[in-house]
Order: C-alpha cells, then sequence, then structure tokens
C-alpha cells in the first residue's frame, strides 16, 4: 500500500508533462530557455524518483506506493483502472529511466539545433510513457502506455535522425506493432475467459494473478506475450531493427532506447509472461533460454564485424540482452535477481557508451571506426571515460557489468550447465570487440590530421557522463545495496514459477 | 599481534588510494605523482614485512588469520568478501611489496624525471602501476576466490594499460589487446571452473572450499554436459582453474603474450615478469593444490607437470635463437614459470612456491638491468644520431644484442650486478637463490621417479627440467657475451653509459636478494649452512590445506652435482661462443651466430630448424590461421547473414510483401469498398435533401442540438 499518503507514482510519471506545459508556452526562437528547462523537469523527475527508492521498503515483495482509480467502467463495475505500484523488479528502473532522460536532455543541448521545442516536447512525453510503462499494474493500463512510447519515438527517429531514418524508423514501428497487436487480442483474450472466475471484467494484473490458467491456454498466451516482449527486447532473431534503429537515431535518441525501451521487453516478461503464464514459461524456458545464448555469441560475434561505431553497441546489445534473458529464464534465485540488475547495468553503461560516441560523432560527423586513431593524445579525458564504460561493458570485475554476469551465471550453471559454458564464450567476445573498438579509436597514431585537435569534453558533457559512470563504479563496488531491494520480488516470483509446476504435477 | 594481523586487509589498500589520488588529483605534477606512489607501496612494504615477521611461529597455518565483509546476496545465500592470512599469503607479503617497491624507485630514473626527455605521461604510470601492485597485494591476501579473481581481472586490466603504454606505437597496442585476450582465454576457464565449485560447494572461502569433505564430495560428483555424456567433477574443475594458470603465467599454448609484453616499459616487463602478473598463476595453482589430490598424485595433477615441464623446455629453446635483450629474457621466463608449474604438478608444493620467490627476485633484477641497459644504449643512439658519426647508418636498435658489446666497460654496475641475476638464473652452485630453489625442483622429481621407475612422470619432468637447465645457462651465458663482452659492434654501443642512481642501487639491492634469497632454504641435510626455514615455515600451510604432513626431500648431491655441471658448463659455452662475434644486428644470422652456423651445416633441416626456434615455432602464425581469421571469417559471414541474406532480407521480404498486400487492398478499397461506399454516401445524399432543413448556419441553433443530444445521452447513462 501506498506509506507515503501521496500519490508519489504518478507524480513520477507526469511531472514530465508539466514540463512540456512549460516548454509549450515558452517561444520557439529561444531554444535555450526550452532546453533548460526541460533538463530541469527531468532532473526534478529524477529527483522524485529518489523518493521512491529512500522510501522503499527493501525487505517486502509486495507491491508498493499503490494507487488504484477507476478508470473506465462498464455496467458499473471499474473495468479499466488506473493502477500503479512498485516492486523489486521494477524499482532501479523507474530513476534509471529519469536519469537517462535527465542526461540525455543535457546532452541534447550541443547537438539539437532545429524544432527545438518539438524535440524536448517528444522526450519529456517519451519520457512519461516509459515510467507509466514500468508502473501500470493494470493490463490494459500497461499497454496504453506501451503503445504511446513508440510514438515520441517514431518522430525522435523520424525527424532528427540520420539519412536512412525513415526506413529505420519506420521498421522499428512496425516490427513493435506487429508483436504487440497480437498481445493486445489475447489481453482482450484473457480478460474475458478470466471473468468468469473473477466474477468481473477486470484488467487488474494482480486479480489476474490469482487465477488458474489451463495449460494450453498459457502456453498460447505466453507465445503471444513472448513475441511482442522478444521483439522489444531484442531475442535473436527479432533482433533486426535494432541496429538500423541505433544508427539512424539521434544520440539521444539511442540512449533512451539502448538505455530503457530494450527494458521493456525483458520487463514484460517479468511482470506478464512469466507470472501469468509459470507452466508455459516452465515448459518454454529452454527454448528461450537458448535463443538468449544463440543472440550472446552471435550477437558479439557480428558486433565484431561492424565498420561504424553505433551498430557494434547495437549489436553488442543484442549480446548483452542475451545475457538478460538468460539470467531470466534460469528461473532461479541468482540468475533472476543477476537479469533484474543486469537490466540496470546495461542501461547504465551502454547508455553512456552510446552518449560517447554522440560526443565524438559531434565533433566529427562521422560514426566510422577507421575515421579514428590515436585519440587518447587528444582527447584524454573523453578516453578516460571511454576506457570505463568499455571495461564495464565487457564485465570487468570491479565494476557493475561482472557483478550481473556472475550472477547470471551461477543461475545459468544451476539451471544447466551446458547452457552457461556457451555463455560465458560471450564473455571472451566481449573483450574482442571492445577492446577492438577501444584499441582502433584511441591506440595508434592519429591518423587523420582533422583528429589532431578535437577539443576535449567540456564541462556539460563531463557533467552528463559523471553520474553514469559513479553508478557504474558503485553498483561494481557495493552490489549489495541495489540487490537487496530486488531479492524479495525476485524469490516470490521465482517460487511462483516453480511451485505452479507442482500443482500440474 | 594480533592487531598487526588485522591491519592486513590495509596492505593492498595503500597503492590504490595511491592508484585513486593520482588520477583525480596529482597527476599535473610529475613529482608528488611518483612521490606518493612510491610512499604507499613503501607503506605496503613495511606493513607487509611487519605482518610477515609477526606471523612466524604464529600458528597461521593451522588456524588461517580471516577477515569478512558481507558483499552480495546470491539467491538466499549471502556472498561475503574475505581476507585471509596464512604462511603462504605472508611470505608472498614479503616479496611482492618488497620487489614492487624496488621497480616502482627504479622506474623514477628509468623516465628521466627531473630531464628534458621525461615521459609526458610520467603520472599516469605511476598510477597503473599502483593499481598494478594494489591487484596483486589483494590478490594475495584474498581469503575467497571471487576477491581473487577481482584482483586477478584488475591486473589483466593493468597489463592491458601497461603494455599498450606507449599506445601510439602499433606494436604496443597490439601487444596489449593481445596479452588482454589471451589471457582472458585462461580467466574464462577459471571462472567456469569457480562458478562449478561454487556450486558444487557452496562457498568460494579458500577456508572452507578445500575443505576435506568437500574434495571427497566433489571426487564422487560428476557434471552432466547436456545430457549426453558426464565429466567427474573433480578434474574437470580442477583443470579448469588450471586453465586461469596457463593463461595468466603463459603456459604453452597459451604463452604467446608475454614476449609481446615487452612492447611496455621495462619496469613494467619487470613488474609482470616478476612480482606480480605470471606469478599470481603459479600462486593460484599452490593455493588450488588440494583439487589435485597432490599426495596422492592423480592424473589430471600429471597434466600440470607435463604441460610446465614441456613449457620450460619449449621456451628455453627458443631464447636460444632470440636477439632483442629483453625477448630472451621473456622466454626465459615462461621457461621457469614452466618449473614451477611443473614442480607443483609432482607435488612439490614448498620447491614451486620457493623457486618463484627466488625468481622474482633474480627476475626482476634481469629485466631492470635490461632496462638499464637499453637505456645506456638509448643514450648511445641518441649520441651518435646528434653528433653524426656512423657513416649513414639506419635506426639502429637498442634493444638488439648484435648492437651492443663490451657493456662491461661502458656500464660496470650494470654488468656485475647482471651477471648476478644470469648465474642465479642459470643455477651457478651454492652460492646463487636459483641454484636452491632449481635444486629443490630437480632432488623432488628425481625422488620421485627413483621411487616410481623410469615410465612415470616425474622422470619425464626430471628430464625435460634438466635438458632446460643446460638450455637456460647456455643462452644466459649467450647473452652475456653479446652483450657485454668482448668489442662493441656499433657506434652507439660506445657511447652507451652508465644509468642515474635511481636505477642501480635497486640493482644492487636485487642483487643481493638474487643470491641471499636462497639461503633461507638450504635443505637441512648440507652441512654447515643447511636450515631448511621456507620448509618449516611453509609445511604448517601443507599440513593445513593437504592434511597430510609434508614429505620433505633432502639435498640429493648426485642431482645437484649433475645441474651444477650444466649450469658451469652452458653459462661458459655461451660466454666463450659468442664474447667475440662480429657483425651486427644488419647481418644475417647464419653468417654472425655460431650456433646457427653449426646449424646450417646439418644438411637440409639444419637451417629451418634454425628458423623455428628463430620464429618461435612459427606459433603466433599458426594461432593467427587456426584462430584469429576463422573468428574473423565467421563475424563477416554472420554479419552478411544478417544484413544482407537471411534475416534482415527477410523482415524487408515481409515488409514489401505487406506492401503488395495493401497495394491490393488499396485496388480493393478504390474500387470496390469505395465504389459501395460511395454509392451509399450517393444514397444518403439523396435522403437527406429532407433533413438540409435544420442545416440552418446559425451557431445558436447547433449549440441547442448540441446540448439536446448531451442530456440524452447523459439520460441514458443515468438510467
Amino acid at each position: 500500500m501506498n506509506t507515503l499518503g501521496f500519490p508519489i507514482l504518478s507524480a513520477v510519471i507526469f511531472f514530465p508533462l508539466l514540463g512540456v506545459l512549460f516548454i509549450a508556452l515558452i517561444p520557439s526562437d529561444r531554444p535555450r530557455t526550452i532546453a533548460q528547462v526541460a533538463f530541469w523537469t527531468a532532473a526534478i523527475d529524477f529527483a522524485l524518483s529518489l523518493v521512491v527508492v529512500v522510501n522503499f521498503d527493501a525487505t517486502s515483495a509486495a507491491f508498493q506506493f499503490v494507487e488504484a482509480r477507476p478508470w473506465i467502467t462498464l455496467f458499473g463495475a471499474p473495468v479499466i483502472t488506473y493502477k500503479l505500484g512498485v516492486d523489486g523488479i521494477s524499482l532501479w528502473l523507474i530513476p534509471l529511466t529519469s536519469l537517462l532522460t535527465a542526461v540525455a536532455v543535457l546532452f541534447s543541448w550541443g547537438s539539437v539545433t532545429h524544432r527545438v521545442k518539438e524535440y524536448y516536447i517528444l522526450m519529456l512525453v517519451l519520457c512519461t510513457a516509459m515510467l507509466g510503462v514500468f508502473t501500470a499494474l493494470d493490463v490494459f493500463l500497461f499497454y496504453v502506455f506501451w503503445e504511446a512510447v513508440l510514438i515520441p519515438m517514431y518522430f525522435l527517429i523520424g525527424i532528427w535522425g540520420g539519412e536512412r531514418r525513415l526506413y529505420a524508423t519506420l521498421k522499428f514501428v512496425l516490427y513493435t506493432m506487429a508483436g504487440s497487436a497480437l498481445m493486445l487480442a489475447t489481453i482482450v483474450y484473457l480478460a474475458l475467459g478470466m471473468s468468469g472466475q473473477l466474477g468481473t471484467l477486470t484488467f487488474d494484473v494482480q486479480a489476474w494473478y490469482q487465477v488458474f490458467i489451463p495449460p494450453t491456454v498459457q502456453r498460447w498466451a505466453f507465445l503471444a506475450f513472448a513475441l511482442a516482449f522478444a521483439i522489444k527486447v531484442p531475442l535473436f532473431p527479432f533482433h533486426t531493427w535494432l541496429p538500423d534503429a541505433h544508427v539512424e537515431a539521434p544520440t539521444a535518441g539511442s540512449v533512451i532506447l539502448a538505455g530503457i525501451l530494450l527494458k521493456m521487453g525483458t520487463y514484460g516478461f517479468l511482470r506478464f509472461a512469466m507470472p501469468l503464464f509459470p507452466l508455459a514459461t516452465q515448459e518454454l524456458a529452454p527454448v528461450i533460454a537458448g535463443l538468449a545464448i544463440v543472440g550472446i555469441l552471435y550477437g558479439g560475434a557480428v558486433a565484431f564485424a561492424q565498420r561504424d561505431i553505433k551498430s557494434l553497441i547495437a549489436y553488442s546489445s543484442v549480446s548483452h540482452l542475451g545475457f538478460v534473458m538468460l539470467g531470466l529464464f534460469a528461473l532461479n534465485a541468482e540468475g533472476m535477481s543477476g537479469g533484474v540488475l543486469q537490466m540496470v547495468n546495461h542501461g547504465l553503461s551502454t547508455g553512456a557508451l552510446f552518449l560517447l560516441v554522440g560526443m565524438i560523432y559531434d565533433r566529427r560527423h562521422t560514426r566510422l571506426m577507421r575515421a579514428y586513431g590515436g585519440l587518447w593524445k587528444v582527447m584524454p579525458v573523453y578516453a578516460a571515460f571511454f576506457l570505463v564504460v568499455a571495461l564495464a561493458s565487457l564485465g570487468l570485475p570491479g565494476l557493475n557489468g561482472f557483478v550481473g554476469e556472475f550472477l547470471i551465471l551461477l543461475g545459468a550453471f544451476q539451471a544447466n550447465r551446458w547452457w552457461a559454458v556457451f555463455a560465458t564464450f560471450g564473455v571472451v567476445l566481449a573483450a574482442v570487440y571492445m577492446l577492438w573498438l577501444f584499441g582502433n579509436v584511441f591506440f595508434g597514431p592519429v591518423k587523420d590530421p582533422e583528429n589532431a585537435h578535437l577539443p576535449d569534453l567540456n564541462r556539460r558533457e563531463v557533467l552528463a557522463l559523471v553520474p553514469l559512470v559513479a553508478l557504474i563504479v558503485v553498483i561494481g563496488v557495493a552490489p549489495n545495496l541495489f540487490l537487496a531491494p530486488i531479492q524479495p520480488s525476485v524469490q516470490a516470483l521465482v517460487d511462483r514459477v516453480n511451485s505452479a509446476v507442482m500443482v500440474m504435477r | 599481534m594480533e592487531t598487526l594481523l588485522s591491519l592486513t586487509p590495509l596492505v593492498p589498500l595503500f597503492p590504490l588510494l595511491a592508484f585513486l589520488a593520482i588520477v583525480l588529483v596529482l597527476n599535473p605534477n610529475k613529482r608528488l605523482s611518483a612521490a606518493v606512489a612510491i610512499g604507499a607501496v613503501g607503506l605496503s612494504w613495511l606493513l607487509g614485512w611487519a605482518i610477515f615477521f609477526s606471523s612466524i611461529g604464529a600458528g597461521l597455518g593451522e588456524q588461517p588469520f580471516v577477515v569478512e565483509l558481507p558483499w552480495m546476496p546470491t539467491g538466499r545465500r549471502l556472498f561475503v568478501m574475505s581476507v585471509m592470512l596464512d604462511p603462504l599469503g605472508a611470505i608472498m607479503l614479503f616479496m611482492v611489496p618488497f620487489v614492487a617497491l624496488l621497480i616502482f624507485i627504479y622506474s623514477v630514473g628509468y623516465h628521466n624525471l627531473g630531464q628534458p626527455n621525461v615521459e609526458p605521461r610520467f603520472s599516469r604510470f605511476f598510477a597503473y602501476i599502483s593499481l598494478f601492485a594494489a591487484g596483486m597485494l589483494a590478490l594475495v591476501v584474498s581469503g575467497n576466490m571471487l576477491l581473487f579473481f577481482i584482483a586477478w581481472e584488475i591486473m589483466g586490466l593493468c597489463s592491458y594499460l601497461l603494455i599498450g603504454f606507449w599506445f601510439y606505437k602499433p606494436s604496443a597496442a597490439n601487444a596489449a589487446k593481445k596479452a588482454f585476450l589471451t589471457t582472458r582465454v585462461g580467466d574464462v576457464l577459471l571462472f567456469v571452473g569457480l562458478v562449478l565449485l561454487y556450486s558444487f560447494t557452496g562457498s568460494l572461502n579458500l577456508y572452507e572450499v578445500l575443505s576435506p569433505e568437500n574434495i571427497e564430495f566433489m571426487k564422487e560428483s560428476s557434471i552432466s554436459v547436456a545430457g549426453l555424456f558426464t565429466l567427474p567433477a573433480l578434474p574437470t574443475i580442477a583443470l579448469l582453474i588450471f586453465g586461469g594458470a596457463v593463461g595468466k603465467s603463459a603456459q604453452f599454448p597459451l604463452h604467446v603474450w608475454l614476449p609481446d609484453a615487452m612492447e611496455g616499459p621495462t619496469p613494467v616487463s619487470a613488474m609482470i615478469h616478476a612480482a606480480t602478473m605470471v606469478a599470481a598463476g603459479v600462486f593460484l595453482v599452490a593455493r588450488m593444490l588440494p583439487l589435485f589430490e597432490p599426495i596422492e598424485g592423480s592424473w589430471w595433477l600429471g597434466v600440470v607437470a607435463l604441460i610446465g615441464a614441456f613449457t620450460a623446455v619449449f621456451a628455453a629453446s627458443i631464447a636460444v635463437a632470440q636477439n632483442d635483450i629483453k625477448r630472451v629474457l621473456a622466454y626465459s621466463t615462461i621457461s621457469q614459470l614452466g618449473y614451477m608449474i611443473a614442480a607443483l604438478g609432482i607435488g612439490g608444493f614448498i620447491a614451486g612456491v620457493f623457486h618463484m620467490l627466488t625468481h622474482a627476485f633474480f627476475k626482476a633484477l634481469l629485466f631492470l638491468g635490461s632496462g638499464s641497459v637499453i637505456h645506456g644504449m638509448e643514450h648511445g643512439v641518441h649520441h651518435v644520431e646528434e653528433h653524426g658519426h656512423g657513416e649513414g647508418h639506419g635506426h639502429v636498435d637498442p634493444q638488439d644484442m648484435w648492437n651492443m658489446g663490451n657493456l662491461r666497460r661502458h656500464m660496470p654496475t650494470t654488468f656485475w650486478t647482471y651477471v648476478v641475476g644470469a648465474f642465479a638464473l642459470a643455477g651457478v652452485p651454492l652460492v646463487t637463490a636459483g641454484f636452491w630453489s632449481k635444486d629443490e625442483i630437480l632432488a623432488e622429481a628425481f625422488e620421485k621417479w627413483t621411487h616410481k621407475g623410469v615410465v612415470s612422470i616425474p622422470f619425464v619432468v626430471w628430464l625435460l627440467l634438466t635438458v632446460g637447465a643446460a638450455l637456460t645457462a647456455f643462452y644466459m651465458g649467450r647473452q652475456l657475451g653479446l652483450v657485454f663482452g668482448g668489442r662493441e659492434r656499433t657506434e652507439a654501443a660506445r657511447h652507451a653509459h652508465e644509468s642515474p642512481r635511481s636505477m642501480t642501487v635497486p640493482l644492487m639491492i636485487l642483487a643481493l636478494f638474487a643470491i641471499g634469497f636462497g639461503w633461507v632454504n638450504i635443505p637441512k641435510n648440507v652441512p654447515l649452512v643447511g636450515n631448511g626455514w621456507l620448509y618449516t615455515f611453509l609445511a604448517e600451510t601443507h599440513i593445513n590445506v593437504l592434511h597430510e604432513p609434508y614429505e620433505k626431500v633432502p639435498f640429493v648431491f648426485s642431482v645437484a652435482a649433475f645441474s651444477s655441471i650444466l649450469a658451469l658448463g652452458g653459462l661458459a659455452l655461451g660466454w666463450w661462443l659468442y664474447r667475440d662475434v662480429t657483425g651486427d644486428a644488419t647481418v644475417s644470422p647464419f653468417e654472425r651466430d655460431p650456433v646457427a652456423r653449426a646449424f646450417a651445416r646439418i644438411p637440409l633441416v639444419g637451417r629451418p630448424l634454425w628458423l623455428l626456434l628463430e620464429n618461435k615455432y612459427y606459433v603466433d602464425e599458426i594461432y593467427g590461421v587456426l584462430v584469429v581469421r576463422p573468428v574473423l571469417a565467421l563475424s563477416a559471414f554472420l554479419n552478411s547473414f544478417d544484413d544482407r541474406w537471411i534475416i534482415d532480407p527477410l523482415v524487408d521480404g515481409v515488409g514489401k510483401a505487406a506492401r503488395g498486400l495493401s497495394a491490393v487492398g488499396r485496388w480493393i478499397d478504390t474500387y470496390i469498398v469505395d465504389g459501395i461506399v460511395n454509392y451509399i454516401g450517393y444514397i444518403l445524399d439523396e435522403l437527406a435533401r429532407g433533413l438540409r432543413l435544420i442545416q440552418t448556419g446559425r451557431l445558436p441553433n447547433y449549440l441547442a442540438i448540441l446540448v439536446a443530444g448531451v442530456l440524452a445521452l447523459v439520460g441514458l447513462m443515468l438510467r
């Protein structure tokens, strides 16, 4: 229940819209003011999300800060409720969303020059929609937010993107919609089916948790949900929208896309597909884990073949998200809590990587690796940030990525050792492509005279990177701080999934 | 004393703080950065020695000192980080910070502090090397394999940064990448091993996992691989962990990174080859020895022994044909690590650890000595290029031994200390540390094979290591002859000069230890000087770790005499053959090198054989064909598969099909659906003529209709 006596989640979700209102009132010929208002909106929203974190009861697996209001009623009964809540699984995704939004907005000050007003409005709307996804406890409400995310992203890529932006944005939207259409149909089907047992038509997911769904229905419903989520993750072989979207998206778009949007997929599995269809989860876990491992190795191998820095990082995301999925579908506490933590870790490190690429792109207007070389000498501060983030991404102990990978592999080993052996080769691949990238960009002599006098990072850019790098280190050194609140909810989910099998037997 | 032991966690902390301080604050000030780094490692040294001396007789073997810190939850269990001190860790605390301190001091002169040609990234160097020392010290005191692994990987990172310190040189950039990736292959094996260990024992604390009950449990368990076949648990885990040591301690077939690692500044080579990195692998095997059942001598322990012994000879044979002063030393390190691994592989726990310790002293001495030689040669090269001596020679490589000669006259301190190091490495009898430790290994192997017969692993080990000892003495004699003997072969060598005191004083101190440290473990049955002190000190650990008393191998006179003859003979032969050679680096080896000439005289196979040695058995090239190129090809293939051939075209195909469908749909829409709609519209239009009467065009009328409609709706809902 909500212990604060104040609808804090609604505040966090809708505060960015307040900023939108403000920005709408500022004339478009004052881009600087608009950008500042956007940044402060996101920053304050981050502060609000910290209120959630601070007041979160880390020992409880229950939903906290719950708000519930009837939204759409039919025949006197509330069918669709405006219901929000947070548990250990979604807790860290909330500050992550507002933080990355703030950082992305801060970065954009230097690189977005046309249609500034629309740009920041879309960024803030996107923030609201994403926060809604992570807090909605009504399946229908979730679906509304889920689809709402697409719209601002569509415009962000389509208007401020690169040369092939129209192809990329269309592919991104159609791909995602194709998956979610089937999910919508399934949601309606399930709601109707469950209304018999529940005595009323409702989309409240907590009510749905109480219902036993027949095994065959579970299987088909799981597949429908899984398709929508797998495309978002993206799970191999549904990943090809990702490199295109990343390469064409503006920097801030890539940061949000990699940092948050992909987590909507994994979150969907955790919140809906797994607890609603535990039997199907058990049954299909080997398939999904198998695809995850293929993704880990495949993404890593393909990343190594890229010449464009952004698409290299995009493929590395395929590999990293494979790790997350492997952890989730190990179906034990170690793997799942590792997966949940790794969602945050990937958001931080890949978000930071895309920011870093954006910074160099703003200076040289190319993302091709071979255009660089020897940058360490030219931009030492930039190189230092890049190095720390790259090392976090390849899972160096002492930084955040290692903690997640360690737990995931620990979990995977207990579930099925064969999986984990393959997955560990992904760790080597990550070192290969990351060091290759780092070496090509920073080592060697300065080949291109254009690179000889690039300015190092300015204060605004450093400010954007510092919180991300600080968190990368803190999570790596003191993981318990972040893992402790995750534990109870993960344990509850693991128990739920595993005990359902015993019912069947 | 208890309080002193409780300070153990601080030992790695000092250099770590120095690293942070230099990186974040101090780096603009070179002098201060160096002072802080040296001060920090100096504190680690003082504390390390204080802890070491107070640990003597403290009974740490039976009851190691342990501090625990909760770190992260894994499922229902809580993972703790822990620091542990036992005799093995304590003796490492004697060696590691001390050697590191000397290397740090040496680096100040090496990087020309206070001179116009000072290294521009001087502070950064001291930051990295401090982190390196912190990593090794943390590894030594870690009581938990996860902390151990973290320290292990941090060293991997430092080696990457330091080998690639001169990153603008492509060779250095490549060497750095190669070092990190090669060792990471081993690291992943180690990691899998540790995870398996954890899943069987539920702990990674050293003082828990290695209990007899756990070993017994793993021995009876098996690991099912995808339901296809099963592997016995204990050997699998032990060999996976050994895989980590193979990478870090540069054993065949993962040795390829170490010779290239000399692309870094020379103090880094000393750090990697002596005090830190490579010792970590041996230390790991020593720590994990109970997994190999050393008392009974398991088959997987035999694998360890054979890999070590093979590497010892393999690398020594390469060293014979190298021309770069540091490359010779690099292969000699690989070879000596082979000795240590082989010693552990025949159950010689103390012999292996003893050799690791003495080797740290004399190999640090040799590397720093070679750095001093190169430093002097660089001065000469610089001098020649400035003053235009030498009739238009190209650039003279200051590391190629063929460009040197007679440096004993120009660099006397370096010469004498180098001789000490070379003698220790070759194992000159009775005085040098290398003799006592190497002899201990050979005696151990000898003892074992005389019990087991000739068809046994100890015999193979003994044979290979004896051959290796002869080769070692020979290539060190060769190096002494080429570098310090005869006449100067280039103008640059004539203008070489002695290094500053900050470099030579560490050499002298290390030289003392390269002799004296051997005396701590002269076997008890040697008359007058026999003490077996290290044995007594470490045996305590041994009893605790292996749960059985360690059988002491006595001094075997015949073995010692034989290896002494090999050492002295090899050194003399090498010196004698190479002292007076002529021809600098520009001359073909078959003309200038007496051994190469001798090889060339063997018909058909002679020359290729020499080239095989000189080119390190072409292992790098073989890996290029077998590993690197297939990986690149596979990655390119998958990329095309992804982007051009299969997956993306499929997606686009679906898109195109949808567009085709929608074109059909549009046709249907336009001509059929719209036709119908239009027709309906037409009919409605006709019907609507009547309704046009209320279409007054006046706003109030519309509002009235709207309100009426809303009221009707509300009424409907309230009903």
